[in-house]
This record gives C-alpha cells, structure tokens and sequence, in this order.
C-alpha cells in the first residue's frame, strides 16, 4: 500500500490507516511508560544500556553510505532523517548531535510530549510530530529509522512498506527489531519481563516478532535493497550489549533505495 | 577561539557542550582534546591570560613522564614546549650520606628519556597558545563564577560580571581550592606534612648529563632535576619550622645550605630564580564526580611532590575524561551523562588512591632517621636495583607506562 501511489484519502479512511500501523492498546502500554523514558537508572535502563551498541553500528554503516568521517563531532551535517516511533527521542536526539536534521514521529502524543520537553532541555532542534508514516504527505527523508517498532505494530508488512516509502532515493533505512524464534521467546519475553523484569510484563508479544526474511520481503516490496544484518547480544559479566553475527534475538537491519 | 564581549542580555547565553574552569595545564589539555574532536568548549579563567604565563613568577620545575608526553602531544601542546624540555635520562635515588642507591637509566626500559623537566610557565604559555589556535574554544578570562545552577539538561554558570555560559558538562580544573568543587558541596580530605617545599632554579658550572637526583634527607625529600641551559630545578622539603628561615637568608648563605645537601659535583652554582616555600599536604576530593560535573588534577587531589607525579596524575585525568567524553559524544550521546562520569570516576579511583598512597607511604618512610628504619630501606632500596624485573616495574611507573592507560597516554589517538 505505498501512499505516494494512493488517492487522497477522507478523514475516516485515514483513521482506519492508522489504527493498521499502530493499535490503540500498544500506544497506550508505551505512553503509560513514557516519562521514565530519559531516566537511565529507571524503566528504560535496558534500552540505555543498549543504545551504544545500536548507535555504533548506525553511525558506521551511514558514514560508510553517505561517505562521511565516523569520528568526526557532527558527520551527517546536510542529511536528513525521519525517526519513526521515536518514543521519547532515545536515537533522535543522539542523531541529530550527529549533525542529522532530524523528525521525529510517534503515534504516542505523550511520547512526542516527553520527547520535545526533554530536546529543549538538551538545547537540540528537533521536529517531533504525533504522526504515523503515512502521513508524512509525500516527505522523503536520507535516512528512515525504524528501531524497535516493527515488533509493536499489528501488520509489520504494510507498516515497512509506508516506511520505506519515505526513503529518498540514494538514501538508507535502518531498523531493528526482535526474531521470533524459541530463544528470542526465552530470553526477551520469559527473560527479560518475567524474570529480570527489565521491561514491564506485557511489552513484547513475541507472536508479532518479525523473522529476518519477513522484515527483508517487507523491505523489498517497498523498494529497499537490504544490505546488512547485525545481531546484537548481551553479555550478562560485562552488563553490555556487542554485536555478533547471530540474529536469532535483537537485530538490526541496513538497507538502501538505489 | 575567540574572547567574547559581556553578553548584553540573559538571553545571549554562551552555550557549548562542555566548560571547562581553570586555564591552568590540566584544564588547557581537556579543553584541547575535546576541541580537537570537534567539541565546544568554553574555558572559564579567574586571572588575566597575561599574569598566567608572566615568565619567572614562581620558578617551579615540573616533572612530565613520558606518558603525560603523549598526550600533551595528542592535544597539541608538546610542540609548543618540547624546546623548552629537558629530558631526564637517569634517575639516581640515594638514602642520606648511605653508599647504597637505586639507579634507574632510561637505555634499560627503551629508547625514549624517563621523563622531561619543564618550567611551569613554559607550560602555562604552551596551554594558552593552544586554546587560542582551537577554532572549538571560547576562553573567558578574566571571569569568575557568581553561581552554579544544575538541571537536568546540563549546567549553567553565571558569571559575576552577568554573562552566562551553559554546558552538558562542567569540569573543575580550578586548583587545590578548586570553587567549583566547594560550589558543588563536595568536601575534601586532608592531612598536613608540617613540612614545605623550597623551590628555585640554580645554574652550574659542570653539566647535570641529564640525571635526576632524589636524596632522602632527614627533613624530607631532596631533589635536583635537569633543566635547560645547564640549570637546575631544586625541591626541596623541610619541616614548615625550618623553610622560613632558610628561605629568608641572604643569597650566599641560602647557597650554602644548599651546598650542604648537592655535594659539589655540579661544580659552581648560583641562583637562577627567586626562591619560594610552600606549605605541603595531601587532600583528596571525597568525590571525583558529581551529576554534570568532573573534577580534575589538584581539583580532584593534591599529593606530595616526593616522586614528582602532581602533573602528571592531573595529565591522567584529563586523557582519561576526555576518552570517556569523546566515546559517547562520537555516538551522539549525551558528553555530560551519567554514563560518562561514572566510568571516570571508576578509572581515575584506583590509579589516585595507589598514586596517593605510594608518595605519602615513601615520604613517611624516608622522612626520618631511625636506625632500623634506615637499615631496611637502604636494604630496599639495594635490592630493588639489583632486581631488573622490579627495578624495570618501578621505572615503567615513574614513566607513567603502568595501569589501565586512557589512549592517548598510549601514544594512540583520541
């Protein structure tokens, strides 16, 4: 269902839209946990720890797109960059210090909220909108993010084509997501909500984890050419996430619109 | 960097990623290390940027180990002070009027010098020059802190004469009686010497060859360290009674005490500086980081100057909150997170504590002449030399080259 090639749409048919990438249910569990989202002791500390390890392979893999120095304060200066489920601006705000003029789309008003309050207190300029991809009107961005997102929406496969939508030509997409295999069901389900109650009881459901050849189809039908995937492992001694070669849990996934 | 006018109104606030206070050698080096990474960075300096590098005003000589070296270059500054350096390559220390010493020659550990005798205001000099290069940095001097408001999104300092300057991060590099850390309610810990330090330059007749000497007197450490211009750097620690007097004798008769304690191998010696005495004594920040703030070099603690480390521990930190600040902000986090000052606070820990304990442990050691006390050290002192293994440990330390070493104290880039 790519948008740039459907009619314009009446109110009520776009309501029906956005409930097919974002149930009301999944917004509300995610809004609910919304202003512990900055604190990294707090809620999100899995998701704070985890993000050196996700922004690592991000700004390597886009330095090497878009030719750019990966050591250097602000690479991206020029590039553009939408967020989609920014939540409270966790990769947002980093990519934008990276020099990405960056927008930031949640369907979560509070989320965008949280995530706009805490941007003016980092002194960052960042467009945050209560928005889902398909109603960006059209808007084509260097780089479109979908970073742990996939796994909340109710169909992966229309929702990766709006995103992939919104990727210019010559640009990159990146997204992460959790495998839907029996380890993933033990460690971030069992494991993670149930047993080290990292993440409230009720934020995953693995049924709607996306395998790597489902998220690569998704991708391809909406014109993205993959590229690279990179699994990501945590490492109990350490208390640190790496990358690794298996995707049997978290992964991220590199794609290009040539 | 650029010397900005008084901001007219509240709302022109100076906002960089990190400020850095005090303009002194740790502070210029962080502040150096971050521009050069691509970093803002305002430095906020009490004095006026020409009483700093005065030339001659207080005649110290500082120790630089050939790991502060590397990372003075990786910032930039050793080219701006390497003329001015005097390698050492040979640290002979002796026990009193004992035959026995430890000799430590450079050839034993490698090609490079054990370390550099600079004079401070070389240093100082070299420290302004950079920051003045560095397109990143905004150096406000003089200027002085009114208040510290600390939020959620970083600091904000206003400044007595109204300018305000924001940041993600704060470092004090503001000295032994650091404002910021007082501002901040972080206390100190401290214990007196009773003892001081006379420091002068001396120049000779015979040249030093490069060789460090460090007696152990009953009155404390006593050292002579080769400087440029076959000159001298003396350090010399006597019990806070006796340093008054000392200092306050005509020329003559100063160098004649002084005399009593070289011995005549320099050959013919005069005054090359005016002569100081300071009081010494250890002290340590009871905390090394608060939320937004690091505390660095003297800010941080102040050890005894017996194996000539101060700089040196300062360099430390500053390599070691740089790497920590530079490795977050290249993924686009947050310079001034939590994440960043705890692992800081974790590496500088340990390395401090041992560094503290170790100079204020050989001082208490040295400082006194009771027999059996003597006996064993001069012992010590005599097994160490004649054990290569430790003797290599024990100069790999002074070098700087032991422990979990930040990277450019490695000789690698930030």
């Amino acid at each position: 269902m790519p948008h740039s090639n459907a009619p314009r749409r009446i109110p009520p048919a776009r309501i029906r839209e956005r409930e097919a990438t974002a149930s009301s249910e999944e917004v509300a569990r995610f809004t609910a946990m919304a202003e512990a989202w900055w604190d990294p002791y707090g809620k999100f500390k899995p998701l704070h720890k985890f993000n050196p390890v996700r922004l690592a392979f991000m700004r390597r893999v886009l330095a090497a797109h878009f030719g750019r120095d990966p050591e250097a304060a602000t690479p991206f200066t020029g590039l553009s960059l939408l967020d989609v489920g920014c939540g409270g601006g966790l990769l947002s705000e980093p990519m934008a210090r990276l020099g990405f003029t960056v927008t930031g789309i949640d369907a979560g008003d509070k989320n965008v909220a949280v995530a706009k309050a805490h941007a003016a207190q980092s002194g960052l300029e960042i467009d945050y909108r209560i928005a889902t991809p398909e109603e960006l009107d059209g808007a084509r961005f260097d780089v479109v993010l979908a970073m742990e997102v996939v796994e909340h929406v109710p169909d992966p496969k229309v929702f990766l084509g709006a995103v992939a939508d919104r990727v210019k030509p010559g640009g990159a997409f990146l997204g992460a997501t959790l495998n839907r295999t029996t380890k993933s069901y033990a460690l971030a389900v069992m494991g993670a909500e149930y047993i080290l109650r990292w993440l409230p009881m009720g934020t995953h459901d693995w049924h709607k984890f996306v395998k790597p050849a489902e998220f690569a189809a998704a991708l391809r039908g909406g014109g993205i050419e993959v590229r690279e995937f990179m699994g990501m492992a945590y490492s109990p001694f350490r208390d640190e996430w790496h990358e690794t070669a298996e995707l049997d849990v978290n992964y991220m996934v590199y794609g290009a619109r040539p | 960097m650029s010397i900005d006018p008084p901001l007219s109104s509240a709302a022109a606030a100076l906002t960089v990623e990190v400020a850095v206070v005090g303009a002194g050698p740790v502070g210029s080096l962080v502040a150096a290390l971050l521009a050069g990474c691509g970093l803002t960075v305002a430095v906020i300096e009490a004095a006026e940027p020409e009483i700093l590098c005065r030339p001659a005003s207080d005649g110290r000589a500082i120790a630089i180990a050939l790991s502060a070296k590397r990372a003075l270059a990786a910032a930039g500054l050793w080219e701006l002070m390497a003329d001015a350096a005097e390698p050492i390559l040979d640290i002979r220390v002796t026990d009193g009027a004992s035959p026995l010493f430890l000799h430590y020659d450079h050839t034993q550990v490698g090609d490079e010098p054990l370390g550099w005798i600079v004079e401070n205001e070389i240093i100082k000099t070299a420290s302004l020059t950079r920051l003045a290069a560095l397109p990143g940095v905004t150096l406000l001097a003089p200027a002085r802190v009114a208040e510290w408001r600390y939020g959620a999104g970083g600091a904000e300092a206003i400044l007595v004469d109204g300018r305000q300057v924001r940041a993600a991060l704060v470092v004090a590099a503001d000295g032994r009686a650091s404002p910021t850390r007082a501002a901040a309610g972080i206390g100190i810990d401290r214990w007196d010497y009773h003892q001081s330090g006379i420091v002068c330059a001396i120049a000779h007749e015979r040249p030093h060859d490069g060789v460090a000497h460090e007696h152990f007197l009953p009155a404390g450490p006593f050292a002579i360290l080769p400087m440029t211009h076959n000159r001298s750097g003396i350090v010399w620690t006597e019990s806070s009674a006796a340093a008054p007097a000392i200092v306050a004798q005509s020329d003559a008769d100063f160098l004649a005490e002084l005399a009593s304690r070289t011995g005549s191998f320099l050959g013919r010696v005069e005054l090359s500086s005016p002569r100081f005495s300071y009081p010494l004594s250890l002290q340590m920040a009871r905390r090394i980081t608060a939320p937004r703030l690091a505390l660095v070099g003297d800010a941080a603690h102040g050890m005894h100057p017996i194996a000539g480390q101060g700089l040196n521990i300062g360099i430390r930190d500053a390599a070691a909150l740089a790497e920590a600040v530079v490795d977050v902000r290249r993924l686009g986090l947050d310079p001034g997170s939590p994440a960043v000052l705890e692992r800081y606070g974790r590496w500088r820990r340990f390395d401090t504590l041992v560094m503290l304990a170790a100079t204020d442990g050989l001082n208490r050691l040295f400082s006194n002449a009771v027999p059996p006390l003597r006996l064993a050290r001069d012992l010590g002192l005599a097994a160490v030399n004649r054990l290569p293994a430790v003797k290599r440990h024990f100069m790999r330390h002074a070098m700087g080259l032991v422990g979990d070493l930040p990277r450019v104290l490695r000789g690698e880039r930030l």
